[in-house]
Parts: C-alpha cells; structure tokens; sequence
C-alpha cells in the first residue's frame, strides 16, 4: 500500500488552501457555484503544472491568481460576478468562520446524501471530480452531476450560505458528522483500491480535525476525530506482507501507533467530561478498548458490552447488535451469542458479515458442517476481495 | 424567497384522524390553527383542497385531451393543502415545516421568481 510522496505532498497542499479560497471567493463574489467553478479550475491547474513546476511558495497566491484570471475570463458575460472579481486583491482578509460556512452549505439536509460528500470533498478538501470518482468507484461523469445537481439546487432552492443558527445547529452538526462518517467508513471497508481508499480516510481525519477547531465545544465532533484517529492508528496491524486483511484477534500489536492511541483516547476523555455521549463518542470509546488490550486476551470484553448496550440505547441498528453479539460471545459464550444473533436472521440475511460471524460461532459451538455453509453464505456476500481471501481460507482449513 | 408549501395526506393520517374521538379531533385542529396564527407573518395565501376524489385531471398529451376522474397520479399519498410563504431562504421555510402539527408529509418548493 504505497503512495506517491510527491503526490500526497501536493494533495495535502491543495487541501490547506481550496477551502479557505472557496470559502473567501462565496464571499467576494457571492455566488456559490461560479466560486467553486473558479476553485476546481485553479485545482486541476495545480495538479498540472506544480508536479512540474513545483510547489509554489505561496501556494494559496498561486491558487488565488488562477482562479480571479479564470473567472475574469469565464464570467465574461456574467457582469455583476466580473466587477466584484476584478475589484478582489491578494492577500484576501481571512473571516475565521469561513470554511464552516462552506461544510454545512455543501452537507445541507436538503441535498442528497451522496451530493453532500461529493460536495464537501470538492469544495472543503480540494478533490477533483475525477478523484472522487476513483475514491467511490463511480464514474466521474456521475460525480460531476451529482455536483452540477447540488449546486442548482442550493442557489435555486435558496439554501443559504451560514452557518445555522440556536437550536438548529445541534442537527445540522449531525448531518455534517455523518458525511464525514461515511468518508471514513469508504475509505475504510472500501472496495476501492487502497492508495485511493486510504487518502479518503486521511480527508476525513482532516475534515474531523477542522470541524473540531471550528466548533470544539461539540463533543460528538471530537468523538468521531478519535474515531477517526484510533482506526487510523492502528492501521499498521490490519495488512500482512502481502497486502492481505488481518483479523483483529492476529494483528501484531507492536506494529500499532501506541502514541496516537493515547493522544486520541485523551481527547476522548476530554469530551466525555462534558457528560453528552452519542453514537461517535461511544464507538471511539469501544474502538479504545480494542486499541488499549495489549493482547487480544486482555480485551475488556465487559466493558465493550455495555458500550455497546448504550450505543444500542441511542441509536439502535441490528448491526450494532451484531457486533454487540461478538463481544458478547465473550462474556456469555458463543451460544448465547448465537441466540443473541439468530434473533437478527430476518433483518441481516442478506449482510455477509452476519453469516460469517454466525459461522465463528458454530465452530466454536462443535458445528463445522452448518459452521462451512455459513461461510459460504457470507463470501457469495461480499464484493471485498480481502473479506473473500479470509473467507476462502477458513473454509479451506477448517 | 417565497416558497409553496405542498400538504400531503396519507392514508393511514386520514384513517387515524377519523379513529379521534371529537375531543382528540378538536385538539388536533386546534394545533394547526395555533401554527397558522404562530407563522401568519411569513404566510401569503393558500388553502385547503377539497379531498382527492373531487379531482379531475386533464392529460394534453394525446391527441386529444383527456379528461379523467380523480388526482394526476393515483396514490396513497394526495396534496391536501398548500401555503405561499414568503421567508429568507430554505432553513426558515424548513423551520417552519419542522413544527407542522398536521398531515405527515410536506414538499417544500421554491417559486420561480
């Protein structure tokens, strides 16, 4: 799983800068859509020539200069945009609530799931459209509508550009986690290649990080950038040599960032004081129970169990109950665990990780036979070639 | 912005409606109108529509217009009602709709200006 340095050097660059200038050309010329034209523009121009050319010192400047030069050109009709563009100088004085604007302009409720994270990757992170399509395996073509779409929609619906206001604000928080979720559940289950799959993680670390500095009074904000933080921690364990997947109960734990396990789990202490769980805090906290055993026999399986029975009380999922179930194979035994998990047939019949977990299970109870079948289900399931090499293999073995 | 807001009737709503007792009905009236005179800065017109079975729907895409009984797509779900409101952008008109204590479903619409 190798990247190109100079490549992600350049992204990250990128990154830094397209928001705050999407953000500072929505408010110089006051349109959304030509100021986020504008910035894709200088993006792929930078993505061209600064592999060539290199970085440029004042790279936000270089970015800047593109963009006003193609929008003079481009908006040569658009008069009332034009005038405004001509009239804007570098530096542009910053607003320091800007890029927050832009998230919850790009995540509004009134959009599409799948517009919002196209949206936000473009404009707060700086992706092109075709980068995107590499990140979701979809064609670039449908990412470009589902942007094109999105932004019709916000200038004609009149969604506006603010950050919400009072009570409002809790629920679009949420809204904007959630694409943030997704970016990091892609990124990290992806069926897409894994350079792709793992610079979509790093944006949302990224995304996280900003929406915590921007609103570090949201405990949910730091529960999922510990979320984010504690997998990506440990992602030095879940690959062997050869690339392939490896289970939680075989990773060698030496190969964990125990540093950025501890920096993470501090900041998950710091927003649990202020005594407002949620679904994020409560996933990183059982994620840190993982990531604290020094060996998998260490595991607090007790405690993983009630997380698990607060998270259910919050947000209740039956695949949160699948999980609940793994663990609690450890504290009650593989059958009451396989009670626990038949009770969830109707609803899970068609998820492979139901039959594969069901399939553990049965072996542990002494029932090989209805143990293969299980397996079989769940790798004519699933699609993750890593999911299937393990599959594969057990049925081989066992 | 001015917007229309579309009032949609289910099956089940009109069911459960019928099912009050007056008193429950009563009450259930009351909070609309409650909502009405909460939000009557922002509203410019609109009504209620008579139920889905005095529709008529005319089709102009044949050769020549049809003229059928009942609403333009036969459903579980019928408009019931409409508001014109005039508010400052989308999040006001959803605020607004966010506390709507009558049928379950509302579209939000933006008018062309």
């Amino acid at each position: 799983m190798t990247t190109d340095p100079a490549h992600d050097q350049l992204a990250r660059v990128v990154r830094e800068h397209a928001g705050r200038l999407a953000a500072a050309l929505v408010r110089l010329i006051g349109d959304f859509s030509a100021a986020e034209d504008l910035v894709q523009d200088a993006v792929v121009a930078a993505l061209r020539s600064w592999p060539v050319d290199g970085i440029p010192d004042r790279p936000d400047a270089w970015l800047f200069t593109v963009a006003r030069r193609r929008g003079l050109d481009v908006l040569r009709r658009e008069t009332r945009y034009r005038e405004k563009l001509a009239q804007v100088q570098w530096p542009v004085p910053p607003e320091p609530d800007e890029r927050l604007r832009l998230i919850f302009t790009c995540c509004h409720p009134a959009l599409l799931r799948s517009a919002q994270v196209a949206l936000t990757l473009r404009v707060v992170c700086g992706l092109t459209t075709a980068q995107i399509g590499r990140a979701f395996l979809v064609p670039e073509t449908t990412v470009a509508q589902r942007i094109t779409r999105a932004k019709r929609k916000i200038a004609d619906a009149g969604i506006p550009y603010r950050i919400p206001a009072g009570e409002d604000l809790h629920g679009r928080v949420g809204e904007v986690l959630t694409v943030v979720y997704l970016m990091l559940n892609e990124g990290y289950l992806s069926t897409a290649d894994a350079v792709h799959s793992q610079r979509l993680v790093e944006d949302a670390e990224w995304l996280a990080a900003l929406l915590h500095e921007l609103l570090p009074d949201e405990p949910e904000v730091a529960g999922l950038l510990a979320l984010i933080r504690l997998h990506r921690a440990r992602s030095g364990g879940r690959f062997d040599a050869d690339g392939g997947l490896v289970l939680l109960a075989d990773q060698d734990r030496s190969r964990w960032d125990h540093a950025a396990i501890a920096d993470a789990v501090a900041l998950l202490t710091r927003a649990a004081r202020r005594h407002q769980p949620g679904p994020y805090q409560l996933q990183a906290a059982i994620v840190a129970c993982h990531a604290e055993a020094a060996r998998w026999e260490d595991t607090d399986w007790e405690q993983i169990v009630l997380l698990y029975d607060m998270l259910l009380h919050l947000a209740p999922s039956p695949v949160t109950r699948l999980h609940r179930a793994v663990a609690l194979r450890y504290t009650a035994g593989p059958a009451a665990a396989l009670r626990e998990l038949d009770d969830l047939a109707d609803r899970l019949d068609g998820y492979h990780l139901f039959h594969a977990t069901r399939a553990g299970l049965l072996r542990d109870l002494g029932r090989p036979d209805e143990a293969r079948s299980a397996d079989q289900r769940a790798l004519r399931l699933t699609r993750n070639p890593a999911e299937q090499a393990i599959l594969h293999e057990r049925l081989q073995w066992t | 912005m001015k917007y229309v807001l579309l009032f949609v009737d289910t099956e089940q709503f009109s069911a459960d409606l019928e099912a009050m007792t007056p008193d429950d009905r009563a009450r259930a009236f009351a909070r609309v109108d409650e909502w009405m005179a909460e939000h009557r800065h922002l509203i410019r017109g609109g009504s209620k529509l008579q139920d889905a079975h005095t529709a008529t729907t005319v089709r102009l895409d044949a050769p020549e217009p049809i003229v059928t009984d009942g609403p333009f797509v036969e459903g579980k779900e019928v408009v019931s009602g409409y508001l014109e409101v005039d508010v400052a952008d989308l999040d006001e008109a959803l605020r607004m709709v966010r506390t709507w204590p009558g049928c379950p479903v509302v579209e939000i619409r933006p008018l062309e200006s």
